[in-house]
């Protein structure tokens, strides 16, 4: 089977924006909206009853439902949400476990003209309520089991008009919550979608920095363009795949290619709503005859440490093209894939802010174990010299990952925070934060991230977020959190504590700490491990170093600090 | 000991990972990991508690999210390394 980019090069030399969009069947100056062209538009195409999502749930039941399935019941949630007086523009929260109604209701949403803030299932009281007082968020919509966390925190937030339970009976609410069935509410036939131009605000994904709160990156409708052709060009998405992006909606990559990408083409995807348990994916692949797999590194690196004799055990010859995103793929996964599956992970490179895959490795093109790819077409990417921001080009010299903005799905704003979408920017480039090389031959291969922001198995977690969480632990005087290199996470959070007089450093303090802060943030941002020290290493106005702590635990020189005392 | 580390781990589990009006009954062989009531991170409070009330060392190795899956398989894991 040929792949859909054909020849990467000849893609690169004769790429402009309007024409691929045009190709992609959009007229300038016509509405789009996403909720109606991965349904409505889908439908509209004669694929009514082709399967557009398989789910499985963690007990093993599954459920399909047709893109009919999708119009219908996302008409539904748009006719909801409109009726509650919704106004275009407004933000609602999902906040779900992987089940059909965070999918359809994410398409419900964006049809009644809201913009979708996905909040991952596993935010403690704190990250949750620190994104949704940000975003102002109208409403939100949610299940029976995670709305005990909304309740804990919904005195907080005046601005939350609408608490939606999805799977609840009337009797198990609570005043100002209501409950909402999408499979026997009413649903009109045809909704009156909202038109959405290309710059109409669609999805806002809040992510980590170094400092201060989460900022909310804000995209708009004609991300699509990006997330579709990049569906077609990296992940190589055809008409008769069956396709699985593992990665969880309150994340880009669940929103941009698990759900965006995909049904905009019309493909048919396969959701699990279950933890990492390697025999049951393999299982899942093996039941649903899945060609097309989208994981993460860590995910992978898991499933390196299980062996090929579990691969062995069952029939993986559906597969026809992997792919992973997130954190770097490092060359002996590549490797592994290529023996257990007959074919390698394609590594590729992107984040929140950009929407879309920037960096990839095409079907068709060799491989470089460990590299990153090379540019998408209509992506000017480049590397640039820390100090002067003056390309490096391919001389396999270290600087920082840059793009030239325009293309379709960049984030358009960090939500009322327009100084720290300013930072971003130099000398008309655009920084993600990373620092790579690219060798002579145009492969972009991936140094690091270029600030403090720690990377766990794909998710970035804020170490400032983490360490004022620490601070509020009544044992803690001092704290300070950086990333540890870890085989399988690429990093993981390591917390360093200065004790406050009268509490004793025990191990039983150290769970209880970590504990704290998981259900305050999130699992991800709980530290693996807490080093209890004197004191922190500090400038003299008191900002914990915390490269001084990175460089202790890595054994790395520490370098002067006679100029970093000075802030 | 297997009832009274049944008891423990599920007590743990109970208090640590479910919200206080929590439905759900956890019973030896509920799944964990899976089910999504301890997720993957979450995993490694479990293993150091474990080895922190057991005085035992589990290799991260053995440390899966398969191996943690159900309070009796966590048991299994703790009577292993306390041999």
């Amino acid at each position: 089977m040929s792949s859909n980019i054909g020849s990467y090069e000849e893609r690169i030399g004769n790429f402009d924006w309007p024409q691929a969009r045009k190709a992609m069947g959009f007229e300038d100056g016509a509405p789009l909206n996403i909720g109606a062209i991965c349904t409505d538009r889908i439908v509209a195409q004669g694929l009514g009853n082709k399967r557009a999502l398989i789910w499985e749930s963690s007990t093993g039941e599954v459920r399909t439902y047709t893109f009919n399935d999708l119009k219908r019941y996302s008409n539904a949630f748009a006719q909801l949400l409109r009726g509650l007086g919704i106004q275009p523009g407004e933000r609602v929260c999902i906040f779900m476990d992987r089940i059909p109604e965070l999918y359809i209701g994410f398409l419900g949403i964006l049809k009644a003209g809201g913009v979708v803030m996905p909040l991952f299932s596993a935010f403690g009281d704190d990250s949750l309520h620190m994104r949704m007082d940000d975003g102002q968020a109208a409403a939100i919509l949610t299940t029976k089991k995670l709305v005990k966390r909304v309740r804990k925190i919904k005195d907080r937030m005046p601005f939350l008009r609408h608490i939606i339970v999805v799977d609840a009976r009337d009797e198990d609410l609570r005043d100002g919550e209501m409950a909402f069935d999408m499979a026997t509410a009413p649903a009109p036939e045809e909704f009156d979608v909202f038109p959405a131009h290309l710059e109409t605000p669609s999805v806002l994904h809040y992510t980590s920095g170094t400092t201060g709160k989460p900022k909310g990156a804000l995209h708009v409708h004609s991300s699509i363009f990006s997330q579709s052709l990049t569906s077609q060009w990296v992940l190589d998405l055809q008409p008769d795949d069956v396709y699985w992006c593992t990665v969880d909606p309150g994340w880009v990559t669940g929103t941009s290619y698990g759900i965006i990408g995909p049904w905009s083409l019309g493909i048919t995807q396969v959701v699990l709503d279950a933890g990492i348990i390697i025999d049951r994916w393999y299982k899942l692949i093996q039941d649903h005859k899945v060609t097309m797999w989208y994981s993460a590194p860590t995910a992978i690196r898991m499933l390196m440490r299980e062996g090929v004799g579990t691969v062995r055990k069952y029939d993986m010859s559906s597969l026809r093209h992997l792919c992973s995103v997130g954190e770097p793929l490092n060359p002996e996964a590549v490797v592994w894939s290529k023996e257990a599956f007959g074919k390698p992970f394609h590594d590729t490179y992107w984040q929140t802010e950009t929407g879309s895959i920037m960096i990839a490795n095409y079907p068709g093109m060799p491989v470089r174990p460990g590299s990153m790819g090379k540019p998408f077409p209509g992506i000017t990417a480049e590397v640039l010299d820390p100090r002067t921001y003056e390309p490096l080009g391919p001389t396999g010299r270290i600087g920082l990952i840059a793009f030239r903005p325009g293309w379709p799905s960049m984030f358009r704003i960090y939500w009322k925070n327009e100084g720290a979408y300013r930072s971003k920017f130099r000398d008309g480039w655009y920084l993600p934060g990373d620092r790579a090389r690219i060798d002579t031959d145009g492969y972009f291969w991936f140094v690091g991230r270029d600030d403090d922001v720690i990377n766990t198995a794909g998710h970035l977690v804020s170490p400032f977020e983490v360490e004022s969480a620490l601070l509020e632990h009544e044992a803690v005087a001092e704290s300070g959190a950086i990333g540890k290199p870890d085989p399988v996470n690429m990093e993981v959070v390591k917390a360093f504590v200065a004790l406050k007089p009268g509490y004793v450093a025990t191990p039983e303090l150290e769970l209880k700490i970590m504990n704290f802060v998981r259900k305050k943030l999130s699992p991800l941002a709980m530290p693996q491990e807490i080093e209890f020290v004197k004191s922190l290493p500090k400038t003299r106005s008191g900002k914990i170093l915390r490269r001084v702590l990175r460089c202790q635990e890595t054994g790395e020189p520490v370098g002067d600090l006679s100029t970093l005392e000075e802030d | 000991m297997a009832d009274e580390l049944v008891k423990i781990i599920t007590d743990y589990v109970i208090d640590e990972y479910l919200e206080e009006d929590d439905d759900i009954e956890v019973k030896p062989d509920t799944p964990l990991i899976s089910s999504g009531i301890v997720d993957s991170f979450s995993m490694v409070s479990l293993k150091r508690f474990l080895e922190k009330k057991y005085k035992i060392s589990i290799p991260d190795d053995k440390a899966t999210p398969q191996a943690f899956d159900t309070v009796n398989k966590i048991v299994a894991l703790v009577r292993e390394y306390t041999r």
